[in-house]
């Protein structure tokens, strides 16, 4: 049966109408849990967002969302989510780009994208050329930076509060009580590409570079056999250089210890008896 | 000066008909964001001539909370609290997107009990929802009794919430792969005793009260007229979009649980102007509360969450006997489960609209990101081109009609 989530189908044939509409532009199709998406050419993104609305039939431009991959050489993906009404049907087109190439904007397709696409330009930094009015949207005025990038820290940079002394809301470097703390939860034995806490010392890669090496041992006692000899083993309790217990014998009582009373009366449970302070 | 004093005392001549007329440029105002009814932290930025808007530019952002940000960095069930705060007046109704997104990518079957009750609590939510909005609409132009009542309706579904989940809004109910746990029986009684007195009663009385007021359509009809290729290229959804005349609800055509074995209308509008966008919405709850009754009647009985044990944790009993289902509830609430790397779009008819959830996972126990597809970011969007020429007034009524909260625009 699967899962419940709403159910969109996709007419046989559909990819294949869809790339030969956009002919030319199309680098991509992948069609993943049954939807479908398409990257295009950057430049002419306009253009098969355009031959989409009029041949395509889908009428609504409902999301923009951006995405960053820092390791891709065009690190950002902008993603448009385009809605038929009339066929029941959605698909999303997808651009890349990166911090300085400008995608061109569709608010002359839809109107909607204008507030879309600022939210992608304050979030990721990137420029859709055509939009008027590309302002900062959800984030503070006088914001710096663009939060969503993946290496923009949770945290921030800066925080603010209301000052009582000058005043007014002051603006200051992040401190953090506590570091920030992330875990992450890759297994050491499938492709964690790290040396874990604790295990420096283990064999590493060849390659790799050293810490600071290591202070040299202070001189051992000059105490029993000279060390190096034989391996230091405890497996004995004598190895381990401890004696005889000190005590060994303190459990036992001696033959004219008092009685100890029974505990039913609050002697001996801390209460100091008067005969004691004399 | 001596002109200025002249305009003071209106000074007027028949030679010069325009002496001591004092002339009056556009003026800007600025619209909350402490107004009562901005319906939050809204900031609109309005260019007035006399009391008719020219431009209106909504400043949004003010309720940021970087939920997407802090979302990357949680594991997916960690990340779900945060729906029940974005829109704040319908959580589960947010929840919903997120758990059918994360069961989309691990293709996770979900048993038919909570198929329903998910169904159920979404329907609630969408009453629970309306009774805050139609209430404050009618605020906003003016009558103050029929919020009150209806917020009487909204204190009943947050009391049904609380025996539900413990939390009367912040319910964390939904789940990815069904719901957090069954509901007893005596609740589900107690609604649909509800359903069938207290909310008809209160809600129609409440209703009677407004929809033929000459007031209140004095100031909403003809208000906000907005054209069925105009609320598509808006991106309008929800029942913003059926206040245009489109019969369009994701729950009807692209269906989603057990929405397909429902019964129900989608009323439209005829008008396209804010008194249909109320009427649509007060339909809405009619058969919002058809659809609760459909699932009491067919609710069957059986597990209201997966039992696949990689993604759903064991029962409290369970743990208590089985060493195994210890350690899946160790491992899910430390670790938690790993989406397979792919991504969806997953979209919900949210009592606002289409709530839509972008998910991309690469595989790891954390999205790699969520984009939150809110409601209200397009329709808000549209308040310029709404308002143009409307008299200042008008703003409260077109905000009350388009249904906006801002823990879900800004996020």
């Amino acid at each position: 049966m699967g899962h419940s989530a709403p159910k969109i189908v996709n007419p046989d044939g559909l990819a294949d109408k869809i790339a030969g509409l956009l002919g030319s532009m199309l680098i991509e199709a992948v069609d993943h849990a049954d939807e479908l998406s398409f990257t295009v050419v950057r430049e002419r993104l306009a253009e098969a967002l355009d031959v989409l609305r009029v041949q395509g039939e889908y009428q609504q431009l409902m999301e923009i969302a951006g995405v960053d991959y820092p390791e891709r050489a065009e690190r950002f993906e902008v993603c448009y989510h385009l809605l038929s009404v009339t066929r029941n049907h959605r698909i999303r087109v997808k651009v890349t780009t990166d911090e300085d190439q400008p995608v061109p904007t569709v608010t002359h397709i839809w109107p909607v994208a204008g507030w879309l696409e600022r939210e992608v330009f304050d979030m990721y930094g990137v420029i859709f050329e055509g939009n008027a009015d590309l302002r900062r949207i959800l984030t503070d005025y006088g914001f710096k930076g663009h939060p969503l990038r993946k290496d923009f820290p949770l945290t921030g940079y800066v925080e603010m509060w209301y000052s009582e002394e000058d005043k007014r809301v002051v603006y200051k470097p992040v401190k953090l009580a506590q570091d920030f703390r992330q875990f992450d939860f890759m297994s050491p034995w499938e492709g964690a590409e790290y040396v874990l806490p604790g295990d420096e010392k283990a064999p590493q890669a060849p390659g790799a570079p050293s810490p600071v090496a290591a202070p040299p041992p202070p001189p051992a006692a000059p105490k029993g056999e000279p060390a190096g000899a034989t391996p230091k083993v405890t497996e004995k309790s004598e190895d381990t250089g401890a004696g005889e217990p000190a005590n060994s014998k303190g459990h036992e009582k001696s033959p004219n210890a008092p009685v100890q009373p029974e505990h039913n009366t609050d002697e001996g449970k801390g209460a100091a008896k008067p005969e004691d302070k004399g | 000066m001596s002109t200025y004093l002249d305009e003071l005392e209106h000074k007027t001549s028949v030679d010069d008909p325009t002496l001591g007329d004092t002339e009056i440029q556009n003026y800007t105002i600025n619209f909350g964001p402490q107004h009562p009814a901005a319906h939050g932290v809204l900031r609109l930025v309005m260019e007035l001539d006399g009391e008719i808007v020219e431009r209106c530019d909504p400043h949004v952002g003010l309720l940021h909370r970087g939920t997407e940000k802090l979302i990357e960095y949680k594991t997916y069930l960690q990340a779900l609290p945060y729906f029940d705060r974005l829109d704040y007046c319908s959580p589960m109704g947010m929840e919903h997107s997120y758990v059918l997104a994360v069961e989309k990518l691990l293709n996770l079957e979900v048993p038919l009990r909570a198929q329903y009750l998910r169904v159920f609590f979404a329907e609630l939510t969408r009453i629970k929802n309306h009774m805050l909005n139609l209430g404050s609409h009618v605020m906003d132009v003016g009558a103050m009794t029929p919020n009150l009542w209806l917020f009487e309706l909204r204190e009943d579904c947050m009391n049904f919430y609380e025996r539900a989940s413990g939390a009367r809004m912040h319910a964390a109910y939904f789940r990815p792969g069904g719901v957090h746990q069954d509901v007893p029986l005596k609740l589900l009684t107690d609604i649909a005793d509800w359903l069938d007195t207290r909310l008809p009663r209160l809600f129609e009385d409440a209703i009677s009260l407004v929809a033929d007021n000459r007031i209140f359509k004095q100031r909403n009809v003809d208000i906000a007229v907005v054209s069925k290729e105009d609320a598509l290229k808006w991106g309008f959804s929800g029942p913003m979009l059926r206040g245009s005349g489109i019969a369009w609800d994701l729950r009807k055509s692209q269906p989603y649980d057990v929405y397909d074995r429902m019964d129900f209308d989608i009323p439209v509008g005829t008008n396209f102007d804010c008194y249909d966008r109320f009427m649509v919405r007060v339909e809405e709850v009619r058969q919002s509360a058809r659809i609760m009754k459909q699932c009491l009647n067919e609710m069957p009985v059986g597990p209201v969450l997966s039992l696949d044990r990689k993604v759903a944790p064991p029962r409290r009993g369970e743990m208590k006997r089985s060493m195994e289902a210890l350690i899946h509830h160790f491992k899910l609430y430390t670790e938690g489960f790993h989406v397979p790397a792919g991504e969806v779009y997953v979209a919900t008819e949210s009592p606002k609209g289409e709530f839509g959830v972008y998910l991309v996972s690469d595989g790891t126990n954390s999205p790699y990101r969520c984009k939150i597809r809110p409601t209200a970011f397009s329709h808000l969007q549209a308040m310029d081109f709404m308002m143009k020429g409307h008299m200042l007034a008008d703003t409260t009524a077109v905000l009350g009609a388009m249904d906006i909260v801002f823990g879900e625009c800004d996020r």
